[in-house]
């Protein structure tokens, strides 16, 4: 499978402060991946770093084809990013901020319709954002990452704040991702989920993936893939 | 998507929001409009003055209002992060600047139109040239959008935003308020031929920093 994330001595500073110290990780394409860590390790700063938002200070990263060092632009409109915010506009609709994300990534206003439904939030579809609760702008935060139709899905602590509903429409978009064409990251402190979602988990600490390997509960990989488990 | 698509795009998407939270209309309206109300005051109009400064303290007045407008163009941004969401999506940085250049400039035209009744009803101006009028408040209008836009993203990403957008913005648009001044000035009553040149100098000023805008948008938007 060819390699969607290529991350190699991958550095980001925060000030001065190292976020991420010399990240390792390979993601293939269909993959699932688990990023575990405490708080504070740098699940965060090293999904924003794929993402092409948080800068890359040395190393090397490559995501989606695109040099992160020469064009961190590049990659963005194929990512989709359900992370603490929902990058939505308070006066705009469901509907209204749905169909921006999906048009400004040239994908047709049937693709934000399609993520509506996805999420179930049909009934909120005229409700302005700073009306929706808590719970149903995470919904909406998922639905707007789905309606870029991405091919790589980074998810930071993706179940907190979502009812059971919610997780469960959340685990079906991450355990058909790779039947759709999509590539995982996820970011969780909540193990039992991730572990029994992802395919791989890389552990991090200190901004450094310290630990990675296949993961034997996960639904995303066959099990005789997973025998002789080893990952960078 | 064209480039004019996405120019779209963003501009509806801040007119919008604009029109669905009325900050235009209940903020920025009114704040023009009181601030040439207090000029009137100040400046007692049984003293006759007031037409023959009525040039000045109306683009005044827009200025000011002109930095509300502006600062409100890139709160919005920071609302749940959407600025993120911007810098997510696969839209050209030209058409990010000229979006939210278009919706400024078009929250502005109404602001004139609206605040150029007040001075027709406050001061008494008779109207000499409305071309010299009209032509200069659309390349005034462009230039005050064109740098409001590039500094407002300069210092959207800051937390004393509110306050450095004006340190920042109104010396620049220093030459806007003299040329539309003097422009209307030759309108209201003057020489009309000798608003032209001031005409000229606006959209030579439009111009420029349009051009600086498209080009340094993206780079700001990135680092602010």
């Amino acid at each position: 499978m060819p390699l969607v994330v290529q991350l190699r001595s991958a550095v980001c500073l925060l000030g001065r402060f190292p976020a991420l110290a010399g990240v390792d990780l390979d993601v293939a394409e269909g993959e699932v991946v688990l990023l575990s860590g405490a708080n504070g390790a740098g699940k965060t700063t090293l999904l924003r770093l794929v993402a092409g938002l948080a800068p890359l200070h040395s190393g090397t990263a490559t995501v989606l084809g695109h040099d992160l060092a020469e064009d961190r632009e590049g990659a963005r409109p194929a990512i989709g990013l359900f992370g603490h915010q929902t990058f939505c506009y308070d006066d705009l609709t469901v509907r209204e901020n749905l169909r921006f994300a999906a048009r400004s990534v040239r994908k047709p206003v049937e693709a934000a319709d399609t993520a509506l439904e996805r999420v179930g939030l049909q009934a909120q579809a005229g409700v302005e954002h700073a009306r929706l609760s808590a719970g149903q702008r995470r919904r909406l935060a998922l639905a707007v990452a789905l309606a870029r139709e991405p091919r790589l899905l980074l998810l930071d602590e993706p179940h907190a704040g979502l009812d059971a509903e919610g997780r469960a429409v959340l685990d079906a978009v991450v355990r058909t991702a790779p039947a759709d064409g999509r590539t995982v990251l996820l970011a969780s402190h909540e193990l039992d989920i991730g572990r029994a979602l992802a395919g791989r988990e890389a552990v991090v600490a200190g901004g450094r993936v310290v630990r990675g390997g296949l993961l034997a509960t996960s639904d995303s990989v066959p099990r005789t893939e997973k025998e002789g488990a080893g990952a960078r | 998507m064209s480039l004019w698509r996405e120019v779209w795009l963003v501009a509806g998407k801040d007119l919008r929001i604009e029109a669905r939270s009325r900050v235009v209309l209940y903020q920025i309206l009114p704040f023009g409009a009181l601030v040439l109300l207090l000029f009137a005051f100040a400046l007692d109009p049984s003293r006759g003055l007031l037409p023959r400064v009525a040039p000045g303290l109306f683009w005044i007045a827009v200025l000011l209002a002109a930095l509300l407008a502006v600062s409100r163009a890139f709160a919005i941004e920071q609302q749940n992060d959407a600025r993120d969401g911007l810098r997510m999506s696969g839209l050209d940085s030209s058409a990010l600047f000229l979006g939210k250049f278009t919706a400024i400039a078009l929250e502005l035209l109404v602001l004139e139109v609206f605040l150029g009744v007040g001075v027709a009803v406050l001061y008494d101006v008779e109207v000499g040239s409305v071309a010299v009028l009209v032509l200069s408040a659309l390349a005034a209008t462009a230039g005050v959008a064109a740098t409001g836009t590039l500094y407002g993203v300069l210092a959207a990403g800051l937390r004393v935003r509110e306050t450095l957008v004006p340190v920042l913005l109104l010396p620049v648009v220093a030459p806007v308020m003299l040329g539309a001044t003097r422009a209307w000035e030759a309108g209201l009553g003057g020489v009309a031929s000798d608003g032209w040149p001031w005409v000229g100098l606006l959209a030579l000023f439009a111009a420029l920093y349009t051009g600086m805008g498209m080009l340094a948008f993206g780079p700001l938007l990135e680092e602010s």
